[in-house]
């Protein structure tokens, strides 16, 4: 039988996410992860600049809110003073494929031993829906009013190909969590993710294809359909990499 | 515990990257340092690592040293040309100027400072102590100034090669030996 | 205690090291770039951490990153770097966490040159990043305080929860002069004494927190006040000045860091001609030490500032001494050092004016 009780590694404040939006339930996934493997003691977890910035009110493990786009470097750091703990960074497409690009490509580099919660939803949230560096070509966002025009805008990032070729990655899988089917495999991979991690075997990012039905301007349903149709074609789902570095 | 002469020193060191230059500085700064004194070691610094000129001041005082900048040196060693150029005239009065003569074509006309020539690089190469024409330097200039007796010598170089390379320390007492029978 | 020659940079990091420095992440900029060679070299046989950080950038949001964990940490940079850094400095105020940041400065702005210099004064002790925050700021002027005020920053850093910055330049960062260091092990840090750290709670505390954002105006203007409330703790406890010759001189002359022994030379060379001339040296840039410059002035006719910049101290000595005296200036910039002789002239010609008054 699914167990619906609270995961103990969420807290009792209420979500300040839009209706229909995926947060919740990517939270609500890596809260599980951390319950099944004892570990919300020992994890430290960094929030990025974005909708998702106040997770840190959310995870019961200890957090951190890190600047735009840091959270990798961030990581880094606590990592290295703490090899024996575990770290993850939540962030969105904006932080971790624009503003953060550096800073992800040179932990994966490394083969930090962390694990990245990437949440790739083609849009600047909190700001009110601008274009992200994973708008997908003709999409609308504020700032591409006419569509994005990949002769002036250019194209979309994908992470998960980019990730897979380099050598400090350990898991580069691309999720996301339109139904339970795929919730399921979304959850398997952050776990796996967390795995990598704790037998330090190198850098893990799984990307969770999401939805924002606010700036979209789509209800939830609309949203998870419109995903579907035109993001999964873009960036097909799977594992990109996938193998202990270490 | 130490003879040489307690002055201040002022001292410019200056060659081609690769002569060695830095290192007879420090050589000299742990002669101000094993006998007690103040002193300061301050290289040039610049975008080029190897063949570009390079230079330091080297100061040693019984008085904290104030700048370690040196501007007008009371002892300039000098080893190539564009050095000697850029230097000979900035010798402080009753200074000493030590002029690696292999290297340096001028000759100075200044009659307020004592100007010694050294074929110091050619000696270096004749005594198969090839690269070492620095050191040569610096024993003329024990000999000139005793700025170190013989015990505080070796001392310095002990301190400054590193063990593993200890076979060093006798080449380097050698070329010292040479410069002050120089 | 053995005397040893080394570098300012290097002996900067051994005694980064002794303070327990656990880590450090760096990034090469000349002229500061000994210090990450020899953390690199030593860290790792005294169970430390190095890591060449991919940018300034990272490397000071590593440090943000290792400090919220409680650890002792450190980042070094020279002017343009430090620059980049700002972001991450703001954000380690904000969050209020203690670390240790090194610059050796250099000529600017822009790229500007690679000599020394004195010209990010006003960044240190204004507008190191955005917003209301300060950090600790101390000036050494010997390669022996290169490696005695990283020790003190640590500790400052620690005990008012605040970054604080080592202003250095280029020519202590590259000379080497004698330097002594206490005996005693080596003990890395650890988060023991920072109940606030975010290490991991162990199923024995609440969870932590290391943030710096407050969306209710409120709050946050709630937690800048606590904060400079901290900053008044600050300013009581920490200012630092040295005097040398000043209680009768005529003229005092102000100067941090290696301009300010450079001045003393040329304080010495003007005693020597019969000139009352005195020196007051501030340790600490922020939080300036007012008083003791106040005090050094006390029987001063003329006050002149040097520096190696267009006179960036000049209006907190003016503030310092309330304005009460003519307050002149004498500086080099863009990399050059200034030569006693020139500070000399200065004093000379100040001597001048006085005589003919």
């Amino acid at each position: 039988m699914p167990d619906f009780t609270k995961p103990h590694a969420l807290t009792d404040v209420p979500f300040h996410y839009c209706p229909g939006c995926t947060h919740g339930i990517v939270h609500r996934l890596v809260a599980e992860v951390i319950d099944e493997m004892g570990i919300e003691g020992d994890t430290i977890g960094i929030c990025p600049v974005g909708c998702s910035v106040m997770a840190y009110d959310y995870f019961n493990c200890d957090m951190i809110e890190a600047a735009h786009g840091r959270a990798p470097a961030v990581a880094t750091g606590v990592k290295r003073a703490n090899p024996d703990k575990f770290v993850f960074t939540y962030q969105g497409d904006g932080d971790l494929a624009a503003i953060g690009t550096a800073e992800t490509i040179h932990a994966a580099t490394r083969g930090e031993n962390i694990t990245v919660i990437f949440i790739n939803n083609t849009t600047y949230g909190m700001t009110g829906g601008q274009m992200a560096p994973t708008t997908l070509p003709g999409q609308v966002t504020q700032t591409t009013p006419y569509g994005r025009n990949t002769n002036v805008e250019g194209f979309p990032v994908k992470v998960c190909e980019i990730l897979s070729q380099i050598s400090g990655v350990a898991l580069a899988e691309r999720v996301t969590v339109t139904d339970p089917a795929n919730i399921r495999k979304a959850k398997a991979a952050i776990r796996k993710g967390f795995e990598f991690q704790k037998n330090k075997q190198g850098f893990s990012l799984i990307e969770v294809l999401s939805t924002c039905p606010t700036n979209w301007g789509k209800s939830p349903v609309e949203s998870l359909e419109w995903l579907k149709e035109n993001m999964i074609p873009y960036y097909p789902l799977g594992v990109y990499k996938e193998g202990a570095v270490r | 515990m130490n003879n040489e002469k307690r002055e201040n020193r002022e001292i410019i060191l200056a060659g081609f990257g690769g002569q060695g230059i830095l290192f007879a500085g420090k050589l000299l700064a742990y002669f101000g340092l094993l006998g007690g004194r103040e002193v300061s070691w301050l290289p040039s610094y610049g975008p080029e690592m190897r063949g570009g000129t390079a230079n330091c001041s080297v100061c040693i005082s019984d008085k904290p040293i104030g700048s370690p900048l040196v501007t007008e040196p009371n002892i300039l060693i000098v080893m190539n040309n564009p050095s000697y150029d850029k230097f000979i005239n900035a010798v402080a009065p009753d200074g000493l100027a030590i002029v690696d003569s292999s290297l340096v074509e001028g000759r100075s006309d200044r009659n307020d400072i004592s100007c010694v020539y050294v074929p110091a690089t050619e000696m270096a190469n004749e005594n198969d102590l090839r690269g070492m024409a620095n050191i040569i330097l610096v024993g003329r200039l024990i000999k000139e100034t005793g700025i170190a007796s013989a015990e505080l010598i070796r001392k310095a170089l002990e301190k400054i090669i590193p063990s593993s390379k200890k076979q060093l320390v006798e080449f380097n007492m050698k070329a010292i030996q040479l410069g002050m029978n120089s | 205690m053995e005397r040893n020659l080394m570098k300012g940079n290097e002996a900067l990091a051994e005694a980064a090291i002794r303070a327990g420095c656990k880590c450090f992440f760096g990034y090469p900029i000349t002229p500061q770039t000994e210090i990450s060679a020899y953390m690199a070299k030593r860290m790792p046989k005294v169970g430390g951490v190095f890591l060449q950080a991919e940018s300034e950038v990272a490397a000071i949001n590593m440090v943000y990153g290792c400090a919220s964990s409680g650890i002792r940490c450190m980042t070094s940079s020279s002017s343009p770097g430090i620059s980049l850094k700002s972001e991450g400095v703001s954000y380690i105020a904000g969050s209020d966490l203690p670390c240790v940041i090194i610059n050796v400065m250099r000529g600017g702005p822009g790229l500007g040159g690679i000599q020394p210099s004195q010209s990010d004064y006003w960044q240190a002790t204004r507008a190191l990043g955005h917003g209301d925050f300060q950090v600790l700021v101390y000036a050494p002027s010997t390669v022996q305080e290169m490696a005695d005020y990283v020790t003190k920053a640590f500790d400052m850093a620690d005990k008012f929860r605040m970054p604080a910055l080592i202003l250095a330049d280029g020519l202590l960062g590259q000379m080497m002069e004698p330097v002594t260091f206490a005996d005693g092990e080596i003990k890395m840090s650890d988060a023991s004494g920072k109940p606030w750290a975010t290490c991991g709670h162990g199923n024995k505390r609440p969870h932590n927190i290391v943030n710096s954002l407050y969306l209710q105006a409120e709050e946050l203007e709630y937690h800048n006040v606590e904060r400079f409330k901290r900053y008044e703790q600050v300013k009581a406890e920490c200012p630092e000045a040295e005097s040398y010759l000043a209680d009768d001189a005529d003229i005092v002359v102000a100067a941090y860091g290696s301009t300010a022994r450079l001045a003393r030379s040329a304080v010495d060379a003007a005693r020597s001609r019969g000139i009352k001339a005195g020196l007051v040296r501030p340790i600490t840039l922020w939080p300036f030490p007012d008083k003791q410059i106040k005090a050094a002035c006390a029987n001063a006719k003329r006050v002149l500032v040097t520096e190696m910049s267009m006179g960036q101290m000049v209006d907190d000595i003016k503030l310092a001494i309330e304005c009460r005296l003519p307050v002149s200036f004498f500086g080099r910039t863009g990399g050059v050092i200034p030569k006693p002789s020139e500070i000399l002239a200065q004093i000379v010609t100040l001597d001048e004016e006085l005589k003919g008054e």
